[in-house]
């Protein structure tokens, strides 16, 4: 009612570059491991060698002796004095509920066993190399086909509809397949770092975090503090993926270790260590049989899914919540089963339930086109669906055949060959493929603080997480937008828990959690200042009703051509400055989600969890990958991803993120693979010269198209969250197109060259 | 990472004065050393940084005799000298496919034939069993994660594969390795250099302990115009081999007179495949010839479960890189 913006000043949906670049690029970004602290001393873990058993003995006087070692922890140190924090997925803070120092049990490959402390951090290196731990080893289960794996039925209500089993076996045609996703690690390039200060009885820690309030809560609980005594502090975080959304058991130790030395300790751990005393994508298997009448509407859709985690949590992700909701059909069944192996606990990674899930689903329809002799986009089309079919709820928006067309047309897709083998370019086999991608639309309870200074300059301060997303941007957009300021006017400062509480920044839910309720303060702002200046005897708003003033280009306006600028007009409203805090509770959600919030538990509401209605961003991704006929190097020349995701808030971010997801989408299908010594349960490749991921040579043209789509039922703004949205589809789009290349379907990722090498079509 | 003694040489004999006993190393571009004593699988008590010593050992030259290459001078020097380009193409795009710009501009061409394998079991002492890192405590690749591991030159001690490119141009072109230690200074054919791991994975070279390397001469080959490195990986740079192979053929009148080849991806040291290059002599270079010499090259290859493909990838590779060769123009 109040807002405006004019094309003059920055605002939603404006294209700038991110507010945060420069002092990325020149280094004044400061990140966790950055933040100088007095006189530290050092921590190196020390990680054990074995999946599965126990600690027999430790030697440790070769690593005391090393010149500058101050302490070294192990569990006969530890026990309880590092209390539980809960399992995340049952309403406690940790990603594990593994407390690696609390007694001589391994429970996986790469467990902490020891916190060496020293001078410094060679010094702490050298020690924990020194340390002797010898084990008394169990024979382990890495996974699926693990020996003693333990079975759990993982979903209490699977989504279900009408007789699959009937509607499959009545069907004109079927397509039955088994797909595999493989074990996956974030690999932040910011390594897991944490630093940790005391000042008497107050608790500092500075840690790349997904969830400053989280860390805080959980670290709290572990180590019997009030939260209040508790600081975490992450502005800047180099990269997450989900991998910094759960409180990890490290943060409690390297507090501890602090306390007990009297002295701030930071703690740089190994990238190999990452791999292990952090999160990653569990390992899938699946069934998906599809049954559709001779036209191709799907009669019958089942989707069974299996999935790795360790031995004490059941963390699950379940994608048939998805996989069931994306297209039309009456009959419906699904089932998930986790396996409980000697892992460490699998956790978030961009799109969880969704990157496997989906190439399952989205493989399984390639192969249902081809069997119809159809072309896959028609495939789509007429199982496109306005009501998401297991529950019957309207989707507020889906756009998704907009998406197939306009991509078709963007990508030449009426020039395709359907044979496969057909489209070959000299040496090199051309292969087109395509996918739906699809995420759901989130959000979470969030507050924010706004205050504008007599100066007419805004801060907003929100303990909102930017792990490389472009939150600030999106965040200053915002309260420029809603303050009638320019954006340079605007000071974001977040990843704080000084700040009032934002939720995780998981399920792609900051941007409309977050800009919802910043637009909320920055309209008590101008309330404040409009209610003060009309109240006043005197200037150009006298008597109005505060109501019909706005905020815009830098100046107050009301009826009839009043304007003031906003400094003027605060210096008439005599405040000093003007602050409004803000909370934001979103439909579906009760009041004491605040409380939650607050405790850095946020919950998420949205998707297919809504009374009345589904809420899901929808796209059409297009590939093509180009296979070498003799020796099967597989490359990817072109990826064209068109999306729809409701209000865009800010522009050039948000491809950006489409972009990422593309990219890592090929990462993900063509190399990432932690790569397991079965019979030890241990990764075997971790580190980045043998974690594959591409390098700049092998992304080609990377293309995304945003397609206009007002939604009003999402939240007041219409934004639809579309971080996650990027890299769900091409999975199964790359494995398509190989198909297409070359005759061959690829039903486990990733996608690499020995699996082509079976027929010689060279 | 342990303490060691920082020693320079700035002359050659400086470079192995005070190596007697003890385990010394030579610190060149470091991108193979330092990583490795990181990891504490390296751990030299005195490391001698030899860089000093590019005035001696760090130039290029080619005339009618041949390419003499200093070990000192940079993997992307040579990959970029225009006469290597256009005369040893094989051993320009050997380093051009190697690594990264970044890792070409720090290495040393002395540093990279005796770059260590890539084997995740000898980099990480966690791992119990390793023959290479600790002799007798068995292989944890065998049974383990091999997909990367070699199929020629292997044994039952070890599978580990020789990771490197440009050795693979050095074998195939008859190279000569020049040596200066302690008694003197001597030259040995590159094919002598690195040993196959036997019952001692552990040896991996002719050399000595203080024997440094000062270069490599490559003899005269006007044919060597035709002459290729193909490198197939997973991904398109920065990327070590899956299989490659290093070919030079002479063909006159449509039929090959000679053909080298050597094969890096797929054995324990740097492969040269003899058989292989008797079955193409006198034969027209087309498809078919193609296949005989690959097929001959794999006659003996070993797999494990992981590494199954490579055989018929290292055949592919082969072929595919003779018939580049052959429709080359030089
Ligand atoms: C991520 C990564 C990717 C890579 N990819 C590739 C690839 O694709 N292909 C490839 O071929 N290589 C690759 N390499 C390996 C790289 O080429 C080698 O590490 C490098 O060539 C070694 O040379 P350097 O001068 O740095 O040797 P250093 O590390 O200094 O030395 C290596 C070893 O040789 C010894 N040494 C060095 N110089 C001499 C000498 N003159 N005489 C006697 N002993 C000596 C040292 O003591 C040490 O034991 C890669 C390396 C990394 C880290
Ligand atoms: S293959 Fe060789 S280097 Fe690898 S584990 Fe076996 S012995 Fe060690």
């Amino acid at each position: 009612m109040v807002m405006a913006k004019t094309d003059a000043t920055a605002g939603i949906g404006s294209d700038v570059a991110r507010i945060d670049g420069r002092l990325k690029v020149t280094g004044e970004a400061r990140y966790g491991s950055d933040f100088a602290v007095p006189n530290p001393a050092y921590a190196v873990f020390k990680t054990s060698a074995i999946a599965r058993g126990r600690i027999a003995a430790i030697d440790d006087g070769a690593a005391r002796s090393v010149p500058g070692v101050l302490d070294i922890l192990t569990y006969r140190d530890v026990g309880d004095e590092v209390g539980e924090a809960g399992f995340f997925a049952s309403g406690g803070y940790a990603g594990t509920t593994i407390r690696p120092l609390a007694s001589d049990r391994i429970w996986h490959d790469g467990q902490i066993v020891a916190v060496v402390l020293a001078d410094s951090f060679e010094a702490a290196r050298e020690a924990a190399h020194r340390l002797v731990v010898d084990y008394a080893a169990e024979p382990p289960a890495a996974g699926f086909d693990g020996p003693g794996v333990e079975e759990e039925d993982a979903k209490k209500d699977d989504p279900a509809k009408g007789d699959a089993e009937r509607a499959l076996r009545e069907a004109a045609v079927m397509v039955e397949a088994d797909y595999a996703t493989p074990t996956q690690h974030h690999n932040p390039i910011e390594l897991f770092t944490t630093t940790c200060a005391w000042t008497g009885d107050r608790l500092t820690i500075w840690e790349p975090s997904q969830n400053v309030y989280g860390i805080r809560n959980g670290v709290a609980k572990q180590l019997s503090l009030d939260p209040e005594q508790v600081r975490v502090v992450s502005p800047y975080v180099g990269g997450a993926f989900g991998s910094r959304g759960s409180l990890t058991q490290r943060t409690a130790l390297i507090a501890l270790a602090a306390k007990r030395l009297n002295r701030p300790v930071k703690l740089m751990a190994t990238r190999d260590q990452g791999y292990t005393i952090a999160t990653y994508r569990a390992e899938t298997r699946h069934r998906v049989r599809l049954g559709a009448d001779a036209q191709g509407r799907l009669q019958a859709l089942s989707h069974e899914g299996w999935e790795v985690t360790s031995r004490p949590d059941s963390y699950k992700v379940a994608g048939t919540s998805a996989t069931t909701r994306v297209y039309a059909c009456s009959n419906i069944a699904s089932e998930v089963t986790i396996l409980h192996a000697d892992r460490n606990t699998p956790g978030f990674m961009r799109s969880p339930p969704e990157v496997p899930y989906v190439f399952a689903l989205e493989s399984a329809m390639d192969e249902l086109a081809v069997k119809l002799g159809m072309d896959p986009i028609e495939l789509r089309r007429i199982n496109d669906t306005d009501v998401e079919p297991v529950g019957g709820k309207p989707f507020t928006t889906r756009s998704l055949m907009k998406c197939f067309d306009a991509g078709a047309k963007a990508f030449g897709w009426s020039e395709r060959d359907p044979t496969p083998g057909s489209m070959r370019d000299g040496d090199w086999l051309v292969g087109w493929g395509c996918a739906t991608t699809l995420y759901p639309t989130h959000i979470a309870p969030a507050t924010a603080r706004v205050t504008l200074t007599p100066a007419g300059k805004a801060i907003v301060r929100t303990a909102a997480h930017d792990i490389g997303t472009g939150a600030y941007t999106a965040i200053a957009l915002t309260a420029a937008d809603r303050l009638g300021l320019p954006l340079d006017r605007i000071a974001v400062e977040i990843g704080d828990t000084n700040f009032p509480p934002a939720p995780v920044a998981g399920g792609s839910n900051t941007t409309a959690s977050v800009c919802n309720v910043v637009a909320k303060a920055c309209e008590q702002v101008r309330g404040q200042l409009a209610s003060a200046v009309t109240a006043a005897g005197d200037g150009p708003f006298a008597g109005s009703d505060p109501n019909a003033l706005i905020l815009a280009e830098g100046e107050l306006r009301g009826p009839g051509n009043a304007s003031e600028a906003i400094g003027d007009a605060m210096a008439r409203a005599s405040s000093g400055a003007i602050e409004a805090y803000a909370e934001n509770v979103p439909d579906g959600l009760q009041q004491k989600a605040l409380g939650q919030l607050y405790q850095g538990l946020p919950a998420l509401t949205g998707g297919a969890q809504m009374e009345d209605r589904a809420q899901f961003a929808f796209g059409a991704e297009f590939i093509e990958v180009r296979v070498n006929a003799r020796t099967r190097e597989i490359r990817c020349p072109r990826a064209l991803g068109v999306f729809a995701a409701g209000q865009i808030v800010s522009r050039r971010t948000a491809e950006s993120q489409l972009i990422g997801g593309l990219i890592w989408g090929m990462s993900s299908a063509l190399h990432e693979v932690t790569e397991i010594d079965r019979g030890a349960a241990r990764y075997y490749n971790d580190d980045l010269a043998e974690y594959l991921i591409p390098v700049n040579a092998d992304i080609g043209k990377v293309e995304v198209m945003i397609l206009p789509e007002d939604d009003e039922q999402v939240n007041a703004l219409g934004i639809k969250g579309l971080g996650e949205l990027g890299n769900v589809g091409t999975n199964a789009a790359i494995a398509n197109a190989v198909y297409h290349a070359t005759g061959v379907r690829i039903r486990s990722l990733p996608i690499r060259i020995e699996k082509l090498l079976g027929d010689r079509s060279a | 990472m342990r303490p060691f003694v920082y020693a320079r040489a700035e002359a050659p004999e400086e470079a192995f004065a005070g190596t007697e006993g003890g385990h010394p190393a030579f610190l060149a571009g470091g991108t193979t050393l330092l990583d490795l004593m990181k990891l504490d699988v390296m751990r030299p008590d005195r490391v001698v940084d030899i860089n000093d010593l590019a005035q001696e050992y760090g130039a290029i030259r080619i005339d009618d005799r041949g390419l003499e290459l200093g070990a000192l001078v940079r993997m992307s020097e040579a990959a970029e000298h225009p006469d290597i380009v256009a005369g040893y193409p094989v051993i320009a795009q050997s380093l051009q496919l190697a690594a990264s710009t970044q890792l070409r501009n720090m290495a040393t061409l002395g540093g990279n034939v005796l770059q260590r394998t890539r084997c995740a079991y000898f980099r990480d002492t966690s791992w119990a069993a390793c023959n290479k890192r600790v002799p007798g405590s068995g292989c944890a690749a065998m049974d383990g994660v091999n997909r990367k591991h070699a199929v020629l030159g292997t044994s039952n001690a070890c599978i580990a594969t020789y990771p490197g490119d440009f050795a693979q141009a050095l074998i195939a072109l008859d190279a000569t390795v020049d040596v200066a230690g302690p008694a003197g200074r001597r030259a040995l054919p590159f094919a002598e250099l690195h040993r196959a791991p036997g019952d001692s994975p552990e040896v991996e070279t002719a050399l000595g302990p203080h024997d440094l390397i000062t270069g490599f001469r490559v003899p005269a080959l006007p044919w060597a115009r035709r002459s290729l490195y193909l490198k197939v990986r997973d991904r398109e740079s920065y990327d070590f081999a899956l299989a490659s192979a290093a070919v030079a053929v002479d063909v006159e009148d449509g039929l090959v007179r000679e053909a080298r080849i050597a094969l890096g991806g797929v054995a324990t040291k740097p492969w040269r495949a003899r058989q292989a290059e008797a079955a193409l002599k006198g034969r027209t270079l087309d498809e078919n010839a193609a296949e005989t010499a690959a097929s001959a090259a794999f006659a003996d290859a070993e797999t494990r479960d992981g590494n199954a493909y490579k055989p018929e990838l290292g055949r592919r590779t082969l072929v595919r890189a003779l018939l580049q060769a052959a429709t080359m123009r030089v």
